[in-house]
Formats: structure tokens, C-alpha cells, sequence
């Protein structure tokens, strides 16, 4: 069973409105908002915090990562740790979009629980450095596909190009496979990076992998690009 | 009267409860000045729900009255306190597993809360903060402890620092939560968690009738 997320904002909106942006991409995860106090007002409530962990550890979650907002909300997500002591669940001190985003892909790729953590963590250094630099140098690579990488070219053929929801399935795809996988150096396991190197529509891609299913990799991730992801 | 017990804990609950709806205005116009204006209220929010979980109640021991206000201050008060308060209680009530405790469980009390919100809020004395308060009442209590005296006593000396500590706020720039923000600004005001742990902890005594 697949690691749950819940996100603890001090607003219901926030929480529901990052719970829908990462479970476009992340469909098959269980992403649970615990936002603002049981009766509606702006803050946090270690009720639902608790009743949120606790549901998604009934319903089967082998491990729930909490992702939070603001101050307080930290020390309301800290205290249902403290009281409910379980190894299974853990808080992520990283920032929430971006943290629920790369957590939820990481998950709907079968993470584990130090995987979705990794995840979470290091969408803070895909928005410190973005992968796409002004002067078109090519970026560094976080995990180059190394010595005996295979090599595509490829054009984006759909016009938004490698938007969140494509760059979700690409890095679904990309930790299906035993294999190291990069496009244009970034890690394409990686959704955050993916979407850093901003690339739209008719931009070239230099798709890289390497590892033992490196080819069954590249075939099925070029046949998604070359297929525009489903797009226009 | 050597040592405290569950009738003690159930008198502090409400003694609390009603110091905080007595000063209810003084926090708030407190949390108004350096912070956001809602610790009174939220204080008072979070005592009326102990008050009415309080009952039902049926407490083995000291422990457990701790705890019911614990958890239900984590549910109700909302902003940094009710963790922070949560966290002190919960941390206090898994060392009074006991029907009574003595003027040494007093201080394991008082020290594990200030362990709690230190964990929580990560703040140090001098930060201007409810530490300012807890942690001279732990170590009065403590004191109180070695050379042998009482459980009214502990509590007593405890209260008695604590309001200490927090009018030492007062002359402090604030290095934690919203006041650190005013900088200078917040010099001449008292810190209203430090306030309010004073508030508390002199309800503890006065329920140990010392």
C-alpha cells in the first residue's frame, strides 16, 4: 500500500486547493487537507490534523507524510506526532506547493516513505536553482545518466509543452523503471525539475538514460512526448 | 498536606479556566499590542471546552487530568498556544502517573512542561516568550523539592517565579514568534504567554491552597 500525504494549512481553501492541484497529478494517492479549525475559522486543528493521519492509516496507508503551511501549523502537525508516536508518520518541513507536488508524484510512483520524503525535501533546491538557466547553458545534471547512457532527440509536439501535468507523467514514468533517467541533464524522476527547465511546445529534448531497463525506458517516455501526452 | 492529588488537578483545571475568563480582556489587549490579538480569547476558548469535558471526567491520577487538558487545549485553542500549552500538559502528565505526587512531581511536572515548550516553539530564556516564566518555576519548584519541603510549597515558590519571569518580559525585544517582528517595538510590553503561564501557575498554588 502507497504513502498518503496530508496537507495542514491555516485555510480549508489552501489545503483542498493544493489537494487538487497535486492529485491532478497524482491520482491514485490518498491526499488528505486538514485546513484552518473544525469550526471554519482561520488556523489549525489537531483534530483534524489527527483524524486525517489516523484515516489514511486505517485505509491502508503504509506510511502518511504531513506537509504544513505556516508556523503554527507545524506545531499543531508536531504535536499529533508526539501524541500518536508512530514511526509510520512524519513531517516535512518544506515548502507546501512544491513540497505536495514532488511528495504526491513521488508516491504515485510507489515511493516509500523515505523516497516521498526525499521528494518533499528537495523541492526547496528545485526552486532555489532552477534547473533552466537565462543564458540556455545547459544545466547540471542532479544524477547524470553516466557512461553507457542511451541518447533520443526529440521535439515536444504538444503546444504547452512539459507543463505540470506532463512533467508528472514523465517522472512517473521515469521511477517505474530500473533505470537512470534524464531530459536535457535534470532528473526525469523528478516532476519539480521537469517543470523548472520550462520547456513549451517545439522545444528540443535530449532524453538520456541509463541503467538495465534503460532502453525500455527511453521507449516508453519518448513514445509519451512524441504522442504529445495526449495533448494538442 | 505533603503532596497534591486528582481533587488538587481538578481545582487547577477550574481555577484556570476561570482566571483565564476573568483576564480574558487584558491578554487580548497583551497580544494586541506585539502579537495578533487572539491568545485571550483563544485561551479562554480552550479552558471552557476543559471545563466541560471535566464531568465526565473519571481520573486514576494526576496524570490524567493533565492530559485531558492537554489534548483538549490542542483541539481548541488554535494558534502557537495550543500546541505549545498542549505539549507542556502532555509532557507533564506522562510524569505524574500517580494518584498523588510530592513537591519532587511537582517539579518533574513543571520541568517536562518546560522540556514540551521548549520542543515546541524552540525558544530560549530571554526570548521573551512563555519559557521566561516556566523555566524559573521549574527551578523553583525544584528547589523547594531538595531541601525537602511540600507540594503547596513547590507550587507556591513556582507561581511566584513564574509571575517573576514574566514581567522580566517586559524590558525584552522578542526573538520568537509575531512580536519578533516589531523589533524595539515590543520593549515595554509584557510577553502575553509569559502572562499567561503566570496566570496558571498561580491557579496551581492557590488550588494547593499555599
Amino acid at each position: 500500500m502507497a504513502i498518503a500525504l496530508v496537507l495542514v494549512s491555516h485555510s480549508a481553501q489552501l489545503a483542498a486547493g493544493v489537494v487538487e492541484v497535486a492529485g491532478q497529478m497524482a491520482p491514485d494517492v490518498s491526499i488528505t487537507p486538514a485546513g484552518g479549525t473544525e469550526d471554519g475559522r482561520v488556523g489549525t486543528s489537531y483534530d483534524l490534523v489527527e483524524q486525517a493521519v489516523s484515516g489514511a492509516l486505517a485505509d491502508g496507508a503504509e506510511g502518511v507524510v504531513i506537509l504544513t503551511d505556516l508556523g503554527s501549523a507545524t506545531l499543531t502537525a508536531e504535536s499529533v506526532l508526539e501524541v500518536l508516536d508512530d514511526d509510520r508518520v512524519r513531517l516535512v518541513e518544506a515548502p507546501f506547493v512544491e513540497a505536495a507536488v514532488a511528495s504526491a508524484v513521488s508516491a504515485q510512483g510507489g515511493g516509500d516513505l523515505d523516497a516521498v520524503i526525499r521528494a518533499a525535501r528537495t523541492a526547496v533546491a528545485s526552486f532555489a536553482a532552477p534547473a533552466g538557466d537565462d543564458d540556455g547553458a545547459p544545466p547540471a545534471a542532479a544524477d547524470p545518466a553516466g557512461a553507457g547512457a542511451r541518447s533520443r532527440t526529440l521535439v515536444l509536439a504538444n503546444s504547452l509543452g512539459l507543463h505540470a501535468r506532463p512533467a508528472a507523467v514523465v517522472a512517473r514514468k521515469a521511477s517505474e523503471f530500473d533505470a537512470d533517467v534524464t531530459i536535457n541533464g535534470v532528473d526525469a524522476a523528478s516532476v519539480l525539475a521537469l517543470m523548472a527547465l520550462g520547456l513549451v511546445g517545439g522545444a528540443e529534448v535530449e532524453l538520456s538514460a541509463s541503467g538495465p531497463q534503460a532502453d525500455a525506458a527511453l521507449e516508453a517516455i519518448a513514445a509519451d512526448i512524441e504522442a504529445g501526452f495526449g495533448e494538442d | 498536606m505533603t503532596g497534591v492529588g486528582i481533587d488538587w488537578a481538578l481545582d487547577w483545571v477550574r481555577r484556570s479556566a476561570a482566571v483565564v475568563a476573568e483576564r480574558r480582556e487584558d491578554l487580548i489587549d497583551l497580544d494586541r499590542l506585539i502579537g495578533d490579538g487572539d491568545h485571550g480569547e483563544n485561551l479562554h476558548r480552550g479552558y471552557s471546552a476543559v471545563l466541560g469535558k471535566l464531568d465526565a471526567a473519571e481520573p486514576a491520577t494526576v496524570g490524567d487530568v493533565l492530559k485531558l487538558v492537554a489534548t483538549t487545549l490542542m483541539s481548541t485553542v488554535g494558534g502557537a498556544a495550543g500546541p505549545l500549552y498542549g505539549t507542556a500538559f502532555l509532557r507533564g502528565a506522562k510524569v505524574a502517573d500517580a494518584a498523588e505526587i510530592d513537591a519532587a512531581g511537582v517539579a518533574a511536572v513543571l520541568a517536562a512542561g518546560l522540556e514540551g515548550v521548549v520542543a515546541r516553539g524552540k525558544a530560549e530564556v530571554g526570548d521573551k516568550t512563555m519559557v521566561d516564566a516556566w523555566s524559573p518555576a521549574a527551578a523553583a519548584a525544584q528547589q523547594v523539592a531538595d531541601r525537602g519541603g511540600s507540594a503547596p510549597e513547590a507550587l507556591r515558590a513556582a507561581a511566584d517565579a513564574a509571575r517573576a519571569g514574566a514581567e522580566s518580559t517586559d524590558p525584552l525585544v522578542a526573538r520568537k514568534g509575531r512580536a519578533s517582528y516589531l523589533g524595539e517595538r515590543a520593549i515595554g510590553h509584557r510577553d502575553p504567554g509569559a502572562e499567561s503561564s503566570a496566570l496558571l501557575l498561580e491557579a496551581a498554588a492557590a488550588a494547593a491552597g499555599s
